[in-house]
């Protein structure tokens, strides 16, 4: 490939048309549906008075929801890590049966419209479901609880995981683990010293990405969660209720500090060149 | 990602890793094949008749239209964007191509309710063009047009980041060819690059289409949610859940599961050809670059003019 590469470079290759084109469609399109809506975001809170933008902002309740959606998105990242490694070091490395159809659920997550998946979530969690009744009797509430919550980001977050790691997983030199058995190392002490630490920016990048797409999640998670103000009230919905009220900048101001919150994961994430994985 | 070099490698679990397999398959079927499995039992629980008037009820009927109606008109529309995107981005070189490239990217990580808001404030009643809409009597927020806006905010990304990777894998040698042979930018799209990246482009907009199906909170922001009118299946399934229609909820969100479905499958066939399509044309570069190599090796004097 660098030798192809070298050529070409000696070559100097013919420039090839069609730049004013694609630039002025391309242009077009990102300026008018994200560089236009997104100033119009950043004009609606600048000329709002910034006592009320603060006052939004620093609200208990905008606190709260702030907390929620980033904690449990957190939470949910931590608890997808060593399940998402789990399903993709099963996939990968062991015999199943119907592997295919195992391989093709992990999918599912990203397929599945999210207002589907959130009343499925409520169905079978809730106090008459399939799983919440036997949980209700133990005292164990999950719908309508920061439980629910924490359980739809972990079904959102978990194929970001095993996608990220189950290439790298796939890539992993079986020679490398020999080597160490062949050094009398078992096989916790292998995976602890020598698997671990190679899959660990994997594995970083994956959980970022959940926790990055956690943060805006609705659809799966408005209908298990309770939408109970200071308890059980997401950051999104927030930005709903505030829009319902007419409340414009409030809304704008909710939805800013999520947007600065994603858009500092994203350029970390492009630093590390992780998004490509996704 | 099934990958056939592997399965040779396949071992039977030994010892924890027994435990390893029954609790990740376990959590797996109970975190995502439970959610499934219950959308098409509830669906049916209070038997076909119920199923049948759920979908064939007249506000069913107009949600998939304007589901329909929708998916028609992001998809061309991506497909024109996205192959125009990926040209400039893997066949031109200019300055701000990284930023341009974040920007394309920034809607997959924006929650889907801010994206929803960034159109009414842009086309709200009080928002920037609202007053000028309203002298014109256009409706945007809470009508159709911006229903088809806010999707196509969400899904902008989907085709590029297909046929970005894949035009890259191919590079640029093939294109330069044909332009060096004198061919028009237009003949080499159609001729060198739309043949060589169609399961790219198609992969990317059954993704493209699939979302466009089945987003919910952009478009529930921007609808109003006009029963009959700007309700798409997903809304439409939140209706019925809210009036604790519980079988009719899940009936029409059956629809959704099984357009979902249709989508994984999908994936499963396209994603090994578009993988073939990249790997055919690594093959081509390594070959091209062996016999480069090959040129370079029988230019230099011969091994005794050396010695």
């Amino acid at each position: 490939m660098s030798v192809g590469a070298a050529t070409r470079a000696r070559l100097a290759s013919p420039r090839l048309p069609g730049f004013g084109v694609s630039l002025g469609v391309t242009l077009a399109v990102v300026g008018s549906l994200v560089i236009v809506p997104l100033l119009a975001l950043v004009v609606v809170v600048a000329r709002a008075p910034s006592a009320h933008v603060w006052d939004v902002l620093s609200a208990d309740r905008t606190l709260a929801a702030y907390g929620l959606s980033f904690g449990a998105a957190a939470l949910a990242a931590l608890l997808s890590t060593p399940l998402g490694l789990g399903i993709a070091w099963t996939l990968v490395r062991y015999e199943l049966p119907a592997r295919r159809l195992w391989d093709a659920l992990v999918d599912l997550p990203f397929a599945m419209p999210t207002a589907v998946s959130g009343i499925a979530l409520t169905q079978l969690w809730g106090p008459s479901g399939a799983f919440g009744r036997w949980l209700a009797p133990l005292g164990l509430e999950v719908a309508f609880t920061r439980a629910g919550v924490v359980l739809a980001l972990i079904f959102v977050s978990l194929p970001f995981v095993v996608r990220t790691v189950q290439p790298v997983i796939e890539s992993f030199p079986r020679e490398t683990e020999e080597a160490a058995a062949s050094l009398g190392a078992d096989r916790l002490t292998t995976f602890r010293r020598v698997i671990l630490p190679a899959l660990r920016p994997a594995l970083v990048s994956g959980a970022t990405l959940g926790f990055a797409r956690a943060i805006g999640e609705y659809g799966s998670v408005v209908f298990i969660a309770g939408n109970v103000p200071f308890r059980t009230e997401i950051a999104p919905l927030l930005v709903l209720v505030r829009l319902e009220e007419y409340d414009y900048a409030g809304a704008a101001a909710v939805a800013t500090g999520m947007l600065v919150a994603s858009a500092a994961i994203l350029v970390i994430l492009s630093r590390r060149g992780a998004l490509r994985h996704g | 990602m099934a990958d056939a070099r592997h399965d040779g490698l396949r071992e039977r679990p030994r010892g924890a890793g027994w435990a390893v397999a029954i609790t990740s398959l376990c959590l797996l079927a109970l975190l995502v094949l439970a959610p499934l499995v219950v959308v098409l039992v509830e669906a049916f629980a209070e038997g076909a008749g119920t199923f049948l008037d759920a979908i064939t009820d007249e506000d069913t009927v107009s949600a998939l239209g304007l589901t329909l109606l929708v998916v028609a008109i992001v998809v061309p529309f991506h497909t024109v964007f996205g192959v125009a995107a990926a040209w400039l981005l893997t066949r031109q070189d200019f300055r701000g191509k990284a930023l341009l490239g974040t920007l394309i990217d920034l809607p997959f990580t924006v929650s889907p309710v801010v994206s929803g808001l960034l159109f009414v404030l842009l086309f709200g009643a009080r928002g920037w063009l609202g007053p000028w809409l309203r002298d014109h009597d256009v409706r945007v927020v809470y009508a159709v047009p911006g229903v088809v806006i806010a999707t196509l905010f969400v899904t902008l990304p989907f085709v590029v980041r297909e046929l970005v990777p894949t035009m890259e894998a191919i590079g640029r040698d093939e294109e330069e060819a044909a332009a060096s042979l004198g061919a028009s930018g237009w003949q080499i799209l159609w001729r060198v690059t739309l043949p060589r990246v169609r399961w790219a482009l198609f992969y990317g907009c059954v993704l493209c289409g699939a979302r466009a199906a089945g987003e919910f909170g952009a478009v529930s922001v921007v609808s109003g949610h006009v029963r009959g009118e700007t309700s798409t299946l997903p809304l439409h399934v939140e209706i019925l859940w809210g009036e604790y229609h519980t079988a009719a909820a899940f009936a029409v969100a059956s629809m959704l599961a099984a357009s979902g479905l249709v989508t994984l499958v999908l994936r499963g066939l396209l994603e090994r050809r578009v993988r073939a399509s990249k790997a055919r044309s690594s093959s081509a570069a390594h070959a091209s670059a062996a016999l480069a190599l090959e040129t370079s090796i029988s230019s230099v004097p011969s091994k005794g003019a050396l010695s």
